[in-house]
């Protein structure tokens, strides 16, 4: 459901802050081992949040290892020479912090949110698990225990969540976003902790992360702490990562997903270049803000016309991910209203393609996408944490954190003539994959070997 | 996209749970000219502003019409003051504001984010004040809205975890007005009518029943201008009654419900706190030792890390105008489930025979006091504590006060209550899952 979050909280969660005049500016210095220190002074509250980002995520597995990223960062909290298993998250706790990871498809970050004078805390914690973890047998099989859990809580017993998966694998052939982030089941149950400490060994290294600090601190100060703790960690020499580029899609493609579920779901998905590899970055924003007018809230066109309108929908979104490392997918998805059927359904979505490639969008509407995107970007600068996200995001694609302060200026340049031109020349059927959730009775756990005729009534 | 290490309660205990700081904010309170509470915070840095106008208009006002406040809720902004829904939204938005609605069971609210921009914010707080004053209820809003209900009620039936939490409830509440979901049922939302939402509305979003909480860089004279802007012709109308007590069933009782899932879905608790209640201070603080703290507390360490039974396993408590649940939950492998359930309980009953150690109440001090401040780091976090302050009538300085309670908390006070408030043989335990049942169909 991780993609549903994004696209209907679109506004809040894409799109990234305006470089006000006010604003303060961003620190960036590199130490010696090849470590990027960012960082951001925010005076409004004592607080401090200081986030390690690793340029490694699920993208970069392998067949037979997917979930090794994500596997690995729980790890990291299962002690190192210095502090046993446990002992990080009690010495957060007791300072008073709050701390958490999390792994996506393009990176792998940890953060700790304190008072502002914790912060060494942080650090030496950081410092000491960027090089010295240690792997313990014991703890690996009972965390691999955790991470099956996680998956059947986030996607086994989910529908939808389990339906995205079997999308993904189908509209990516051979590029890193085809694997779940979680991994897959078996995969899990099959890594190693020889495969752990591959990957560790290879990714957490000083000149292959980025630290980022926010919040009510001086910057000179940041970095001789950073200096005193990060400093003395060896660098290693980094292998390049394998391009796996994705081939070119030469068809539609399409699939049913027959599962136990109360209610038919639709997600359609186009290939799409992101702002990092596109070859003119106008079409990567054209994008943007074409998913703004598709779903950018209640008054866009999925809301108004298909969901209040025609009332074909229940519920529909639609979203773009313009900071992913790799080519992406633009995502439309939609639930049928009662009495309509899914088919119904997918030719109102088409529909509402089609209108994008004939017809130019309004002034209107181009205005409120642009003033929703100046208003979010004060909006977001009301959290210390989504403005070092956001830090942490851009540097470790690869884009560097300085695209940031565009953003709002390339969003409000650009015209319908260029919407109407990335309508046209990606969400296009070459380009498509299409997933339906077809229900099964919720009762009967596993499909029939034989369905006659092949749909089923609620 | 990503995946957390830890998927704790943390959003929920910030936006529920009670806390405080240090130097808390300064909370400017009054009551309006049409007898609504107001609630003000200045806050300097960033041009926007935060409004909540919430209503003592939950589903625990349902009567026997359950869902009916939810459905109120949902149909304000489809409709007012002249226009339509798409009209509403193009307004709000067209000025970056974000405007939403929300109800639980003890109040029903409208929340408002805006820029501080003169023009901008006047256009919002007209939107806000028409959705309030005079939303328009037609018919094929109405069952455009039932419609989208009745499917988010479906999908419920997708879901253990929502199952588990809809058998919980009632189980703990029985005939009292907390016992049924928010959303209702299937068979109560279907009879419900145009009529029964406005009787609903004419009850309940009145002024007397009504906070006002603003946090933003306005000062004074502007905060006053927009309360009065949002009450604007709001009938000043009663206050709600008081919610009848809670009767805590004398005996616990144990519900399996067979689902096909992978995972079975567990709560186990009792109602036991309501806001302003004197053992609230121990009680917080004896749960953040057992279950409240994420990854260093007692059942994290028991059900997860020493054994991999289980991603999330926590205990809350959740005060509310009437006694709030405690509740302990977990979700594991179906072929497990007796096993984490089992060590779950004890971890409870070990806690209450023995209360926490001088060191387990050092650390929970230390992590409470010392993170306070993070509480409330931002305009967002402010206006969800300052409502809760406002709607459930707690003393202004409470988050000032709230850190020095918690200093103040000896380990024989947290012993005592748990031993005296949590009755582990009067638990309602629910399990949802346990995979097919024999047989299909």
């Amino acid at each position: 459901m991780s993609f549903l979050l994004r696209s209907l909280l679109f506004v809040v969660l894409a799109l990234p802050v305006l470089v006000h005049s006010a604003e303060p500016q961003v620190h960036e210095f590199t130490l010696e081992n090849g470590l990027k220190v960012l960082v951001k002074e925010d005076r409004r509250a004592p607080v401090v949040v200081s986030q390690v980002w690793y340029k490694v995520g699920s993208s970069y597995e392998y067949g037979g290892i997917t979930g090794v990223a994500h596997l690995l960062e729980h790890m990291m909290f299962k002690g190192t020479k210095k502090h046993p298993p446990g002992e990080f998250s009690r010495i957060i706790a007791a300072n008073g912090g709050s701390e958490n990871a999390f792994t996506g498809r393009d990176y792998t970050a940890y953060f700790q949110s304190l008072e502002k004078s914790r912060l060494a805390v942080s650090f030496e914690l950081e410092a000491d698990r960027m090089r010295n973890l240690q792997l313990l047998d014991e703890e690996f099989q009972k965390e691999r225990q955790v991470v099956l859990e996680e998956r059947r809580m986030r996607t086994d017993d989910k529908p939808r969540a389990k339906t995205y998966e079997y999308f993904n694998a189908m509209a990516h052939t051979n590029g890193g976003y085809r694997n779940p982030v979680i991994g897959w089941a078996d995969d899990i149950k099959h890594l190693t902790v020889a495969d752990l400490n591959d990957w560790y060994q290879r990714y957490y290294a000083p000149n292959n992360a980025t630290l980022v600090v926010v919040g009510d601190v001086d910057p000179n100060e940041v970095l001789a702490l950073a200096k005193k703790y990060f400093g003395p960690l060896q660098p290693s020499s980094l292998k390049s990562v394998k391009p796996r580029t994705e081939v070119e899609q030469v068809g539609p493609r399409r699939m049913t997903v027959r599962l136990p579920a109360k209610q038919p779901f639709l997600v359609l998905g186009y290939k799409v270049p992101a702002l990092k590899n596109v070859q003119d970055e106008v079409e990567a924003y054209a994008l943007e803000v074409l998913a703004g007018i598709l779903d950018g809230g209640n008054s866009a066109r999925l809301a108004t016309r298909l969901v209040r309108g025609q009332q074909i929908a229940v519920s529909a979104g639609a979203g773009y991910d313009l900071y992913s490392r790799l080519p992406s997918l633009f995502i439309v998805e939609a639930s049928p209203a009662p009495g309509q059927t899914v088919g119904a359904l997918e030719q109102a979505l088409e529909r509402e393609i089609r209108l994008l490639q004939e017809k130019a969008v309004s002034q209107q509407e181009l205005d409120r996408v642009k003033a929703q995107v100046l208003a979010n970007a004060i909006y977001e600068r009301d959290s210390v944490f989504y403005q070092a996200m956001q830090l942490g995001t851009l540097e470790t694609v690869g884009l560097g954190w300085k695209r940031m302060d565009e953003y709002v200026e390339r969003i409000n340049a650009v015209t319908a003539e260029q919407v109407l031109a990335v309508a046209r020349k990606y969400l296009i059927d070459d380009r498509l994959s299409v997933a339906v959730l077809d229900p099964l009775p919720m009762t009967n756990k596993q499909p029939a070997q034989a369905q006659p005729g092949g749909r089923h009534a609620r | 996209m990503h995946v957390k290490r830890f998927a704790g309660f943390t959003v929920f205990f910030l936006i529920l749970l009670s806390t405080c700081a240090q130097a808390g904010p300064e909370i400017q309170h009054w009551i309006s000219s049409k007898g609504a509470r107001v609630y003000f915070v200045r806050t300097q840095g960033l041009p926007l502003l935060d409004v909540r106008v919430v209503f003592d208009a939950g589903s625990a006002r349902d009567g026997k019409q359950f869902g009916v406040a939810a459905l109120t809720s949902t149909l304000l902004d489809a409709g007012a003051g002249g226009w339509d829904a798409d009209t509403i939204a193009r307004r709000v938005e067209g000025v970056g504001a974000l405007l939403s609605t929300g109800v639980s069971r003890d109040s029903a609210w409208l929340a408002l984010r805006s820029l501080t921009d003169s023009r901008k914010l006047t256009l919002a707080l007209d939107t806000a004040n028409a959705i309030l004053r005079a939303p328009t209820f037609e018919q094929k809003d109405f069952d455009r809205k039932k419609k989208q209900m009745l499917v988010a009620l479906q999908r419920r039936e997708e879901s253990p975890g929502a199952l588990a939490n809809v058998a919980y409830f009632k189980a703990l509440y029985g005939d009292h007005p907390y016992a049924h979901p928010v959303n209702g049922f299937t068979d109560s939302v279907k009879p419900l009518s145009r009529d029964h939402v406005m009787s609903f509305y004419r009850r309940y979003y009145v002024a007397n029943n009504a906070v006002v909480v603003i946090v933003g860089d306005v000062d004074r004279g502007q905060a006053e201008a927009i309360a009065g802007t949002l009450l604007r012709d709001l009938p000043e109308g009663e206050r709600a009654p008081a919610l009848p007590a809670v009767v805590v069933a004398p005996a616990g009782k144990t519900e399996r419900i067979q689902f096909a899932s992978e995972q079975t879905h567990v709560l186990s608790g009792m109602p036991v706190v309501r806001r302003g209640d004197p053992d609230y201070v121990p009680l917080y603080v004896g749960n953040h030792i057992l279950g409240g703290s994420g990854l260093v507390s007692k059942i994290t360490e028991e059900v997860r890390e020493k054994r991999g039974l289980s991603y999330s396993a926590y205990s809350y408590l959740v005060p509310m105008a009437r006694k709030g649940p405690f509740t302990m939950g977990l979700q594991t492998r179906n072929d497990q489930t007796d096993q984490a359930l089992e060590v779950m309980l004890q971890t409870l009953n070990d806690f209450i025979a023995q209360g926490p150690t001088d060191k387990d109440l050092g650390d929970a001090k230390k992590n409470i006091t010392g993170g306070f401040v993070l509480r409330i780091d931002s305009n967002k976090k402010l206006v969800e504590y300052v409502a809760m302050i406002g709607f459930y009538e707690l003393p202004l300085d409470y988050l000032d006060r709230f850190p020095e309670q918690v200093e103040a908390v000896s380990r024989e006070a947290v012993a005592d209550a748990f031993k005296r408030r949590i009755h582990p043989d009067r638990f309602q335990t629910v399990l949802v899952g346990g995979g097919a049942k024999p047989g299909g169909e």
